[in-house]
This record gives structure tokens, C-alpha cells and sequence, in this order.
């Protein structure tokens, strides 16, 4: 129950997490990096230390590109709490976490957050029902335990994640019934020239249609352009049974036991919303962003953050804001000069503007349909609570403006997962509803314990 | 094979993944076997447990969603302690998880309070 101190405290072992340990320890900092899972690596390099070469080089070289990251950190001489779920981060620098069922505090100079990306949620109907889960989910479950679907998969939505995970379960030998791709030829014409004239856009764009091209060459059949999407279950029977959709002009129900639903990833805001920081929508990415200054500083002061909680941008660009982040705070805390700063920066910075160039155009050929963001009246939105989108329409009806409002209205957001589901979904079909902005309508009041802990567990902690 | 087994191991079940120690962990009373290290809810969808729990407002069956402690749709009770979201814990030995029905229990100092607390005014 010691309180222990560090000059940084970074949290999440992803690749802006590690990148960050790596560049603050090199200059002399005692770094602590607090994560919850069991090994370094985040969901991108997930069980990337213990993954045996079989696992490696089934999910390919994108996944092997964080070997040599972790093993950077883990000889850097940053201490690495695995295990620790870090359940308050407060505006002073104190980092609360819980571990082997108790609490700790370790009290930090500064601070970077490193909490990642989380899948944007897709409501249609039906999708919360058991064996619908998300791309993410089904990668975990190959990359942690070599855990994969038995009958054939059906893959829906738009976005690199989701023909990646097809490539790998091609390579699996999983069998895939189809790939439902919700990417319309008009969103093709609609991205290109935002492609720019970059060779890295180009290497990135031909690397997309090479996987693409190995599961058509693997016989996965392809629908494009799809539309009104909808997971059904089967009289008697408490799993998906069915995806409905229509393409092509057509209607289609295609049989599956395991739905994999994905479009897009999302900044995982819960820190910075629970430390007041503030936050911009984004309507490129269509999701919050904290607001932060180049070295990913918020207007906390002492807080930082780095990787894909800042917007998205990608495991590459995410190390690169890690090291950033790190010299800005080394230099907050006077132990670099600004002359040293911004020396190390300059590459780091180049680096990050080549990464990011890609982005502009896969936020316009992946952007979300406006149907599977802001749903009919029937499709749950809160999943805990059980609150359909019809529910939050009526709530505006009444006078409902916002999302805090919502949870007074009809408790959407005030189950366990403290609208982590559910937020993003919210705050859009408040502001379609009520034809504003969803600047102007705003997010969910976060507040401590942003993860589970028992009164036991506090009652526990000093 | 049982057609309700969704989800199979790449891996031979003699030869756990990481060449660690298979753990013998309990569901309802049901013996099942998982390579050590693994998510208790990797363990279960791999021995074919497709519902986890069922929610309190309708009663609904529910399973892992986002696998990465986001969604909460994993609930499970292990070792007595209720709300438990079975993706971020590992499997141990002699480890018994139970299916949540409807609403947690309120008894003993296993309560999770996070949501309360977390929506206190």
C-alpha cells in the first residue's frame, strides 16, 4: 500500500506508451508504466512477448513490427506494472490503480496518457446478441490465445482491421461465408484525391488491396456497397443466427453463428473526460479528441497524451507522439533544455507528418454510414441499460438536450461500462435528433472509478 | 464435436500455446481445461460457453463483445465476486466463474460500486 513517486508516470504498454518509457528513461527519467494486461504490446502488439513464431508470423509482419519495440522496453529500465488497472488518474498527478485485488497510489511529476483506441460502436439490430462481437474481439482471441471461430464467419463493415483479420483467418485456415463490405464505389471517388501525392499513401493504399486481393484469391465472397445491416437470432436459440442486408439492389441473409462487426477505432477518452481536460469533435474521424499542444500536453497542467487517445492515427504515429510527449514533459520538469527538445523532436516530427499523411484519406473511404452510427428507433444504443435510439428521441422530445440529460431521462450510460458503448452513439443521434452540432451537444460527465473496484478494494487503500 | 462449440483452439489441446501448464477452472460445476494465461473469457468461448450472463433489465443473454475490458457484456462471478469482466482476468486453477443472472448481488464486500459512484452528482 506504499506510495510510491517517479518523475513520469505513463499509462498503457501500447507503442505510444513504450515509446514514451523508452525516450524518458534514455534521458535520465524513473519512468513507472502501468497496464492492464498481462504483457507489454496494447490490443495492436497484444501478447506480443510471449507469442510463439507459428502465432508471429501467422498474423504478419505488422504484428512482428513490435517485437523489437518491446524488447527496446523492456531493457530501458522503465518499471512496468502489469496488471494494474488504473481506475483514477486526478488533475495533481496522482495515479490510483488497483492490483492483485488491492489499491495503490503512485504519485507522478507527470503524466502521459497512453489508453489507446476502442472500437466505435455499431448499432444495428441485433448486435448485442451472444456471437456477435467486434473485428477487435476476434483478433484478441487469436492473438492471446490462438482461439478461433469453428463455423464459417461472416465479416461486416469497412475498414483495414476487418480485411486484415480476413487475411489472417484465411492463413488460419478459418473459413469465412463473407465479407460484407459496407465501402461504396462512391466513397472510392469520394477519397481518392484526398490520396495526395504521397508515395507512403500509395505504398498504404496498395498494401490495403493486396489483402483484399488475397481473399478474393481465397474465394471469400465479397458484397460491396452493403447496406441496412441486421444481426438475427433464431427462435429458441440465444445466439446470432443470421446477417440481413441488402446490396447491390438486392436482399441478402447470410447464415452465420459468428458475426465480426467493425468500422473504424476510436479514441479511448475516458481519462481525459474524467480529468475535465477539454475536447474537440472531430468530424473527419467523427469522435472526440482532448485538446493538446504538440507534445501532447492537455490544459491539465502535467498531463499528457500520446498515441491513438489523441485521434486516431496508427500504431506507427502513435510511437512517435509517445516520444514526443515524453520530451515535453522531460522539459516541463527542467531536466532538457528547449534547445534539446526541440533537436530530438525534429525527426520524430517528420516521421509523424509521413505516418499521418494516409489518414485524411482512409477517414473518408472508411467514414462510418450515417445508418449504422445513428440507428432506427428499435436498435438498443445503451447496451447495459438496454435504451433503444427510439427511447433517446423521445427523451430530446421532452427536453432532453444532452447526453447527462439522458441518463436522467432513462439511465442510458449509467451502466457498468459507463457509456463507454454507448457515448459516441449518443451524442450523435442527440444532435441529429435536435439538428446541432455534437460539438454543441457535447459527452457524458466521466468521473472516478473508471474501472470496476469493490468496496472491499477501497476500503482497502490508504 | 458438439455443434454448440463455437470457437476451437489452433493449437493441439495437448500443447498448450505457450507451452505453459493447462489449469482445470470450473463453469456452473463444469470442469474445463485452458492453457494458463489465458482469459477466463477465451477459456470459456474456446469449451464451447456461448451465453455468460443475462442482463437485468430484460433478462437477455449476453457474451464477450470487445474482448478488451470495454464493453462489459462479459460479466461473469469468479471466486464468489460478481461483475467480474472475464477478458481482463487469467484463468487459475481450481477457479470457479459462474454465469450472472439478471442483477448482481448486493451481499458481502464483493459489491462493485463503480457505476454509483462513478455517476454520484
Amino acid at each position: 500500500m506504499s506510495n510510491e513517486r517517479c518523475d513520469i508516470a505513463i499509462v498503457g504498454a501500447g507503442p505510444a506508451g513504450m515509446s514514451a518509457a523508452i525516450a524518458a528513461a534514455r534521458l535520465g527519467a524513473s519512468v513507472v508504466v502501468l497496464d492492464e494486461q498481462r504483457g507489454a504490446g496494447g490490443q495492436i502488439y497484444r501478447a506480443i512477448t510471449d507469442a510463439p513464431a507459428r502465432r508471429v508470423d501467422l498474423l504478419g509482419p505488422d504484428y512482428a513490427a513490435g517485437r523489437s519495440l518491446a524488447e527496446a522496453f523492456a531493457a530501458s529500465g522503465a518499471r512496468h506494472l502489469t496488471n494494474a488497472a488504473v481506475w483514477q488518474v486526478t488533475p495533481e498527478g496522482a495515479v490510483h490503480y488497483l492490483r492483485d485485488g488491492a489499491t495503490f497510489t503512485l504519485q507522478a511529476e507527470r503524466v502521459v496518457l497512453c489508453a489507446g483506441a476502442m472500437e466505435r460502436p455499431f448499432p444495428i439490430p441485433g448486435w448485442t446478441l451472444p456471437g456477435v462481437f467486434t473485428a477487435g474481439a476476434a483478433q484478441i482471441l487469436l492473438k492471446s490465445a490462438d482461439v478461433v471461430p469453428v463455423e464459417p464467419v461472416v465479416l461486416a463493415g469497412c475498414g483495414p482491421l476487418l480485411y486484415l483479420l480476413g487475411w489472417q483467418y484465411v492463413r488460419a485456415g478459418v473459413p469465412i461465408r463473407a465479407l460484407v463490405d459496407t465501402t461504396s464505389m462512391e466513397d472510392y471517388r469520394r477519397a481518392l484525391p484526398r490520396l495526395g501525392g504521397a508515395l507512403a499513401g500509395w505504398r498504404y493504399l496498395k498494401k490495403g488491396l493486396s489483402l483484399m486481393r488475397a481473399l478474393k484469391r481465397a474465394g471469400v465472397p465479397f458484397h460491396t456497397g452493403a447496406e441496412n445491416l441486421a444481426a438475427e437470432g433464431r427462435e429458441g436459440q440465444d445466439g446470432v443466427a443470421a446477417l440481413r442486408f441488402t446490396a447491390g439492389g438486392k436482399a441478402h441473409c447470410i447464415e452465420t453463428s459468428t458475426l465480426l462487426l467493425h468500422h473504424g477505432v476510436v479514441p479511448n477518452t475516458q481519462f481525459t473526460w474524467s480529468l475535465r481536460a477539454r475536447h474537440t469533435w472531430d468530424d473527419a474521424q467523427l469522435c472526440w479528441r482532448p485538446k493538446a499542444d504538440a507534445w501532447g500536453a492537455l490544459d491539465v497542467p502535467g498531463i499528457h497524451v500520446a498515441g491513438d487517445g489523441l485521434g486516431i492515427g496508427g500504431a506507427l504515429a502513435a510511437a512517435r507522439q509517445g516520444e514526443l510527449a515524453a520530451l515535453g514533459a522531460m522539459h516541463g520538469l527542467g531536466r532538457i533544455t528547449t534547445g534539446e527538445r526541440d533537436k530530438l523532436a525534429a525527426p520524430l516530427r517528420a516521421a509523424l507528418r509521413e505516418h499521418l499523411r494516409i489518414r485524411p484519406f482512409l477517414d473518408a473511404l472508411y467514414r462510418p454510414k450515417k445508418a449504422n452510427r445513428i440507428p432506427a428507433d428499435d436498435v438498443i444504443v445503451c447496451r447495459c441499460e438496454e435504451v433503444a435510439a427510439g427511447d433517446i428521441r423521445h427523451f430530446v422530445a421532452l427536453g432532453c438536450d444532452g447526453p447527462n440529460q439522458a441518463k436522467a431521462f432513462g439511465r442510458c450510460g449509467m451502466g457498468p461500462c459507463q457509456g463507454r458503448q454507448c457515448g459516441l452513439t449518443v451524442t450523435e443521434l442527440i444532435a441529429d435528433a435536435r439538428g446541432v452540432t455534437p460539438a454543441e451537444v457535447g459527452y457524458y460527465r466521466i468521473r472516478p472509478p473508471i474501472k470496476p473496484i469493490s468496496l472491499g478494494e477501497l476500503a482497502g487503500a490508504e | 464435436m458438439p455443434t454448440d462449440v463455437r470457437f476451437r483452439s489452433l493449437v493441439p489441446a495437448d500443447a498448450s500455446p505457450r507451452g505453459e501448464p493447462m489449469v482445470t477452472l470450473f463453469f456452473d460445476g463444469r470442469a474445463l481445461q485452458a492453457p494458463a494465461g489465458c482469459s477466463v473469457a477465451a477459456a470459456l468461448l474456446a469449451n464451447g460457453v456461448s451465453t455468460f450472463r443475462t442482463t437485468p433489465v430484460s433478462g437477455a443473454p449476453r457474451a464477450p463483445y470487445c474482448m478488451m475490458g470495454a464493453c462489459f457484456d462479459c460479466l461473469v462471478e469468479i471466486d464468489g465476486q460478481p461483475n467480474r469482466q472475464s477478458c481482463l482476468v487469467a484463468v487459475a486453477e481450481g477457479m470457479q466463474v459462474k454465469t450472472q443472472a439478471g442483477l448482481r448481488s448486493f451481499d458481502g464486500a464483493g459489491t462493485v460500486i463503480a457505476e454509483e459512484a462513478a455517476h454520484v452528482e
